[in-house]
This record gives structure tokens, sequence and C-alpha cells, in this order.
């Protein structure tokens, strides 16, 4: 065929795949308002710095602009008496800043997740009042600070947790169902091994053996995390490998990864999608969980666990755990959301 | 005396009319067929008479016995169907339950009308497949359906039908999965059956030629509406209209040209032998021969059809000579110089595009989540990266035209074509690679006929303008005649006949060879 003496062919502009997926995405009402309203809550996350802090954002202390949230100063350089760093909240401090040409923007709310709010009119754990707008913890601290930045680190957690076990559970399950034969047999031999190893008891000796932090966390549930999707994935390749379409791209010539990139992969990700969103979920209460009972992310990280476990201590302070419950359950209902609208999106049968 | 008359009967599901106003009638013993393409609405006209399309919206009526069916309760249409309608599907391995045995789906329906004991029920079931012509009887009650093989479950469907001696048996496509010539030894039973009892017979097909050898009247559909009816043998010689006449030419007839005198040979094989290992008990293997012995020669320009029933291992050749089979692969294949039997399959990858494949099934062989430009581009984008992509858009545009499709459908997805339409994508899916072979693995088999006509009259077009060489495998010995210069017929994975095409197929050495053009032009028929 010459394609070089054929007439130009005019095509009609039509829409890229992409953007077919995007069109089919907000067909979904509820599942797009959720993920606008769980990206706003997001991106006020990731900048909670910016929005609740102790130190103002910018101030001028006679003539000079300081950023405190960006470098610490010690009280002397505002007129203190201690080389130590400035308290904001500290009366002085503040007396100090409403002088006659000084002045000092702060953030919304003016607490930190670890800040002491010594200068409380209540005790602790305070009821929500103008200064902390949900009251205060059993240690003082604001529980809108610690909402916030809770939310974030649940949020971070979730997310690496769902990619990597994605990435790994798919990258497996396509090499055992793509595969087949004796890699199948011997990956399957070592997975039953795998997963009778008792998750929770190894959770508790490494969070005795190592500090318990974010990453260790993050590492040892991806440890498991991958298992119950690589069935999945594992199960579909191996049907959708004999397929025609398999053996037409073989026919034109392309490598095994190709096809599996190209072709398996694309049509075997129904589960991977469908259950995205619960996944997501599950890695959220697992952290929580996790927190609440103690094995978590280190104390003095502010988490969502932690505030049910301080709302299950102090029952009265109803402010704690009722917030926290609200926070859960919208996070958990806007993914679910989410997570609908992707699976229509991305189901290509649908009409854009 | 009618048993059957259907008045203006229409069906719709939703807002989409499906049969729009039908009207026929069938006699007390009388062999009706009701003849169309796919989507003419002749099964749903068919399972309206049982009342099986729950979600449909029918109006008109059913006069069975003089009572109407469509005004019947729930309850006495269950009494009915399975008694005195009963009916047969197309595919019989998922018509039959699986985790049951013949014997006890069919004494099942005995329980269930004529209120006879498990006991006697078993002993009917086993008299009814005896009559069925299932060999051991006694043992295949016993046995599951994957245990039998596709014609001996129809049988056993057949026998399920005829337990209650039905007035009126429903035949949806009842040959259409099967062999030649199954086909003909179920049509024979379905005869001989229908004699016996005096049953009357609806048959619904999409093939004439059985239609002209098997049915007393027929009814021809379309979109929906019946267009024609008449005797069969009238309608036959005479038919009144357009529609008819087009669906009686779609016959193929000679399309391809003969290729030059010194054309070039493209591909020689020698002593091919295909084989599998299957597993036996827990450490044994068993070795099951699919191909034996065969030799394959090819000239440019050339077509070769390999013709046989399924399991004769035509396809597990077909893939083998390209390399493609999953199967042990013996013997010395040599492509355009290269002895490509004796290559790595990553030294083949670079010849890959001088041999393309398409596949029976249209559906299943396009990725359902790739564009038809991302499926058909592929090739090209592999064995040519220095194109730009404006060039590959273009060619892309260029191979979709000369199937006869237009460029602007280049971005949507195969669930938005038709069989035919997804044929001709997968047909310029290879011939954008400029290949010098292409298998042709039973490209039209899933095609209506006046499609399967269109997309053959495509090929043999492309075959002419740039000497493409075929190895078409098919069954169909009508479609063999019409496409290919020699033919190779095989049987168990052993060459029965070879030769050219006109001199095998008009005198057959080979009792098997007769038998099958026999079987094709269901002349044995009585």
């Amino acid at each position: 065929m010459n394609t070089m003496t054929t007439t130009p062919i005019l095509l009609v502009k039509s829409q890229a795949p992409w953007q077919r997926v995007w069109n089919r995405f907000k067909q979904n009402r509820r599942g797009y308002w959720s993920l606008l309203i769980f990206s706003v809550l997001f991106v006020i996350s990731l900048f909670a710095e910016l929005v609740s802090n102790d130190k103002p954002l910018i101030a001028s202390y006679q003539g000079q602009i300081v950023f405190p949230v960006l470098h610490d100063y010690s009280e002397k350089s505002f007129g203190g008496d201690f080389d130590s760093p400035a308290d904001y909240l500290d009366p002085f401090i503040k007396e100090q800043f409403n002088k006659k040409g000084n002045w000092a923007i702060y953030p919304l709310n003016h607490y930190r997740y670890d800040t002491l709010n010594y200068f409380a009119k209540v005790p602790n754990p305070s009821p929500p009042t103008t200064e902390n707008w949900v009251g205060t913890d059993d240690r003082g601290r604001d529980v809108f600070a610690r909402l916030l930045y809770g939310f974030r680190i649940s949020i971070l957690f979730g997310l690496a947790l769902t990619i990597t076990g994605v990435v790994l559970g798919v990258l497996t399950g396509a090499v055992q169902g793509y595969f087949a034969g004796r890699t199948d047999l011997f990956f399957q031999r070592f997975m039953e091994i795998w997963g009778s190893m008792p998750e929770l008891y190894l959770l508790i000796i490494f969070s005795s053996i190592f500090e318990p932090s974010f990453m260790v966390l993050l590492i040892l549930l991806s440890l498991f995390g991958w298992m119950g999707l690589s069935d999945y994935v594992r199960a579909d390749f191996l049907r959708n490998r004999h397929l025609d379409y398999v053996q037409a791209a073989r026919a034109l010539g392309l490598s095994n990864w190709q096809i599996i990139w190209r072709h398996v992969m694309p049509n075997s990700l129904t589960p991977v999608v469908t259950f995205l969103p619960f996944r997501m979920s599950a890695a959220i209460l697992a952290l929580t969980s996790l927190d609440f009972l103690g094995l978590g992310v280190p104390p003095s990280t502010p988490s969502l666990g932690e505030l049910l476990a301080q709302g299950k201590n102090n029952l009265d302070a109803w402010w704690i755990s009722v917030s926290t419950f609200l926070v859960l359950t919208i996070t958990l209902l806007l993914l679910t959301n989410i997570g609908d609208a992707l699976r229509n999106a991305l189901d290509v049968r649908r009409k854009a | 005396m009618t048993l059957l008359q259907v008045n203006h009967l229409s069906v719709s599901f939703g807002d989409t009319t499906v049969v729009d106003d039908v009207s026929f009638e069938i006699a007390a013993g009388e062999k009706f067929a009701l003849v169309g393409e796919s989507g003419s609405g002749k099964t749903v006209s068919a399972l309206s008479i049982l009342r099986l399309n729950p979600d449909a919206h029918l109006s008109g009526s059913i006069l069975f016995n003089g009572e109407d069916i469509l005004q019947k309760s729930d309850s006495a249409m269950r009494g009915l169907r399975g008694k005195d309608v009963a009916m047969i599907f197309q595919e019989p391995m998922t018509a039959l339950n699986p985790l049951f045995t013949i014997g006890n789906q069919i004494a099942e329906v005995l329980m269930l009308h004529e209120g006879l004991s498990a006991a006697q029920a078993a002993q009917r079931a086993v008299a009814l497949l005896e009559k069925t012509g299932i060999p051991e009887p006694v043992r295949r009650a016993l046995s599951y359906p994957h245990e039998l093989s596709g014609g001996q479950r129809q049988r056993a469907m057949i026998a399920m039908a005829l337990a209650c001696k039905p007035k009126l048996l429903i035949a949806d496509e009842p040959t259409t999965a099967l062999d030649v010539t199954i086909q003909v030894q179920i049509l024979e039973l379905l005869n001989q059956l229908q004699r016996e009892d005096n049953m009357a017979v609806l048959m619904i097909t999409h093939d004439l030629n059985l239609v002209r050898h098997f049915a007393d009247r027929v009814g021809v559909m379309e979109h929906g509406k019946l267009i024609e009816t008449g005797n069969t043998q009238e309608l036959f010689s005479a038919p009144k209209k357009s529609y008819t006449q087009k669906l009686l030419g779609s016959h193929p007839h000679k399309l391809v040209a003969e290729p030059a005198p010194d054309a070039p040979a493209l591909l020689q094989a020698e002593q091919m032998r295909c084989s599998f290992s299957i597993k036996q008990g827990w450490f044994k293997r068993r070795e099951f021969v699919a191909v034996d012995k065969v030799d394959v020669s090819l000239v440019r320009g050339e077509t070769l059809g390999i013709v046989g029933e399924s399991g004769s291992g035509k396809s597990t050749l077909g893939m083998a000579l390209l390399r493609l089979s999953v199967a042990k692969t013996e013997g010395k294949i040599v492509f355009d110089g290269h002895e490509i039997s004796a290559m790595q399959s990553k030294q083949i990858r670079p010849l890959r595009a001088q041999m393309q494949v398409v596949f029976q099934d249209p559906f299943a062989s396009l990725s359902p989540r790739r564009t038809i430009e991302q499926s058909v581009g592929e090739g090209l984008a592999l064995h040519q990266p220095h194109l730009s992509q404006q060039a590959l858009r273009d060619a892309i545009a260029a191979c979709l035209q000369e199937v006869g499709l237009s460029p602007d459908m280049m971005s949507r997805y195969p669930h938005e074509f038709s069989g035919g339409q997804r044929q001709r994508i997968a047909i310029a899916r290879a011939l954008i690679l400029k290949p010098a072979l292409m298998l042709l693995d039973e490209p039209t088999s899933s095609l209506d006929v006046s499609v399967q006509l269109q997309v053959l009259e495509l090929l043999a077009q492309l075959q002419k303008k740039y000497g493409l060489a075929y190895l078409f495998i098919s069954h169909d010995l009508a479609v063999i005649r019409a496409m290919s210069h020699r033919v190779i017929v095989m049987k168990d994975g052993c060459v029965v006949e070879s030769g050219a095409t006109a001199s095998i197929l008009s005198s057959p050495q080979q009792a098997y060879t007769q038998k099958l053009l026999a079987a094709a032009t269901y002349s044995t028929l009585s």
C-alpha cells in the first residue's frame, strides 16, 4: 500500500481518550463534587503550616520584616529577656507586636498541632471556645490543629500505602498470570508462605525493636498489602493472555512486556480500579487503628487514631471524639464516591 | 389443522421495537423455518411464543391450540413450557447445567410435567437418550455435560426437549455450533423424530442451505419484520422481495484470479508435526499429536485453503507455520528465504511485519480498551519507529479507507462497531504492515451471509492489488471454493487430500472429502 499517493484525508477532530475519561468522570455528579471537595481539603491540609500555626506568617518589628514561620527567632530579638525561641502566644510578645509601627499577620488558627495553650482560661480539655474552635485535648493542644495535621498524615499514608500496594500487586499478579506455568507455580507457593506470617504480631514486634515511624509502618504494611490484589490481577491475566487480541499482538511482533503493558494490563485492571477506594479507606483505617492501639506513629505526631484514643479516654469531652469521627466518616465517604466515579470513567463502553 | 397462529405480534424493549407486526402460522406436523440475519428479530419472536423474554413488552396475539398464550397466567405458562412447546438452543454447552448429569436433567422435566417417580423418570431418560442415538445411553445418562462431545450434547438437549412429547419444538440455530457432518446427523435425527411423533418444528436459522433441505415453509425476517413467507420450493425458485433475492444471491462464487505462473515461492514447510503434552495423573504426561507429517507450500499471490472439522488441527497448523503456536513444533519452515523454524522468537520479530493473522472472532481479536487508531497503528509504530506522529495517522487513515471504513472512526472503541466492521478493522491492522502472507483463520464464519460476501470480496480485491498470499482456514467449503487456488483437507492432524480447489471439490477422491462435501450441501437429508 502506498500511503504517499493517497489523497490527504481531513480528519474530524475527535476527543482524545483521556478527555473522554474525564468527561465520563464528570458525568457522575456525586463523584465529581466529592473529588472537588476532597482536593480542596487535601490542598489546604498540605499547607497546614500556613493555616494553623503558632507563629505569625509575616511580621514587622522595628522596621524589620521577619518571617517567623520560616525562621526561628529568639525572644531577645523581640525585646524579651531570654535567648529561647519566641512564644508568640505569650501576651508579652503579642504586646510587642501591637506597639506602634510593629505588626504581625497570624495564620487563621493560632495553634500548631503540638502547641500547648498555657494561657487558656478553661481547664484542659477545654470545650470549643473562640480561641480553640473545636476545643482542646487533655494536654491542652488545639483539636482543630490536630485534626488538620492528622488528616494530612492519614491521607498521605493512605496514598502511599495504596500506591505501593497497587504497584506491587499488579506487578506480581501480571508476572504470575502472564508467564503462568512454573513461574506461577513457584510464586504461588511463595505467597502462601509469605501470607501465613502473622502480620499483627510482626507489627507489634517491630514496633518494639524500631522506633515506630511513618516509614517503618509504611514498609511493614506494604510487605503484606499487595497480596490480596495480586491474586485478582493474576486471575485476570490468566484469562486474558489466551485471548485473540493478545495472539494478534504477538503476531505483530510485540515483545512480552509490550504486550503486558499495552494489551493485557488495561484489560485486567477492573479489580484494581474497583478496589482502589476501598484500599485507600482500609489504609487510612489501618493507620488509625494502629494509632488507637498505640502501635502507630510516635506519640507526638498528630493522628486521627490518637485523637480517637483521647476521645475514648475523655468521654465527657465529646468534642474530641465527635469531631474526629466526623472527619473520618466524611473522608471515607468522599473517597468511596470518587472511586465509584472513577470506575465509571474508566469503562470505555460508557458514553462520554 | 393450525397448531400455532401468531397474529400481529410486536415486541419492544423500552423504546426499541425489535419485532414489528409479525404474523405467521404453523400447522400440526409442519416444519416451518424463520430465516434472517443477526438482529432481525427471529429469536425474539420465537422466545415470545414461550414468553421467555420477561423484560419485553408484547402486543398482538399468539394462539396455540386456539388459546391465546399472551393472556395466560404465569403458572399456566409453566405448564405449557417443556410440555406442549419445547425448545432447543444453539449452544448446548451453556444450555445444559454443568453441575447435573444429563440423565438427571432429562428426568427433571418428566418428574415435573408427568409426575413420574425418580426411578421411572430415570428409566425414561435412558430410553429417550437411546432414541436420539447416543451410544451407551445408560452410561451417558450418568455423564456430565462436559464429558460429552458437541454432537452428543445437542442430542441430549433434544432428548430433554422431546421428553414430554411436545406438539411444537422450537429449534434456535440447533446446529450452528456443530461441525458439518454432525450437523447433518442432528438434522436427520430431528427429521426422523418429527415424523414419528407428527410434531411441528419451528426452526430458526441463518443458513439458507439448511432451510432448503429441511423446512416445508419459510418466513424471511428483516429488521423485525416478516417480509416474505411461502413454500420452500416456491420461495427459493422465485423470491419476491429484493432482500430475499439478496440473501439467496449472497452465495460466494469464485472471487480470485490465478496467481502469476512464475510467482516466487513464499512459504515452504516440510514434515510439520505439532504436539501437546497433556498431564495424566500426577507425574505422567501423554503426548497429543495435533498435526502430523504435513507439507505446505505457497507462492506469492496464492491462496491455500485448509479445510477440516473442529479438532482436525487446521488452526494449530496455521499458527505453527507462523511460529505462533504454543505446541511443540517440529519440521522445517522456510519463509521468504529465511528458515524461521531454526530462529529464536526474538530473531523472527522483524519478520513479523511480513506475516500477519486475522482471527475468526472479531469481538475477541481487538483489545476492548484500545481505540481503533491505537490498535491499527501499533504494528506500524513498532516496525517503522522513525515515522512521525502525522505520518502514522495518515497511514492509519489511508489503511482504514482501503478496507472500506471512514478515517474519522479512528478514535472509537471496538464495541462501537458491528461484526463486519470489526473484521475490517482486524484486516486493516494486518494490512497496514504490507505483509506478504496473511493467515486467515475462519475470517468470515462469525459474520452474516451478506456481510461475509463483502469481506470475502475485500480480501480478494486486496490480494489482487498487493499480491498477498493467503493461508485460508475454514470449515465452510463454499467459502473455500470462492477464495482458494489450492486446498488441503485435514482430518485428525493428517492431510487426507490436497490439490487444486476445482478438482478436489468437484471430484473428491477420498471418502472423507466426499462426506464433507455431501454434508455441506445437506444433499443427503431425506
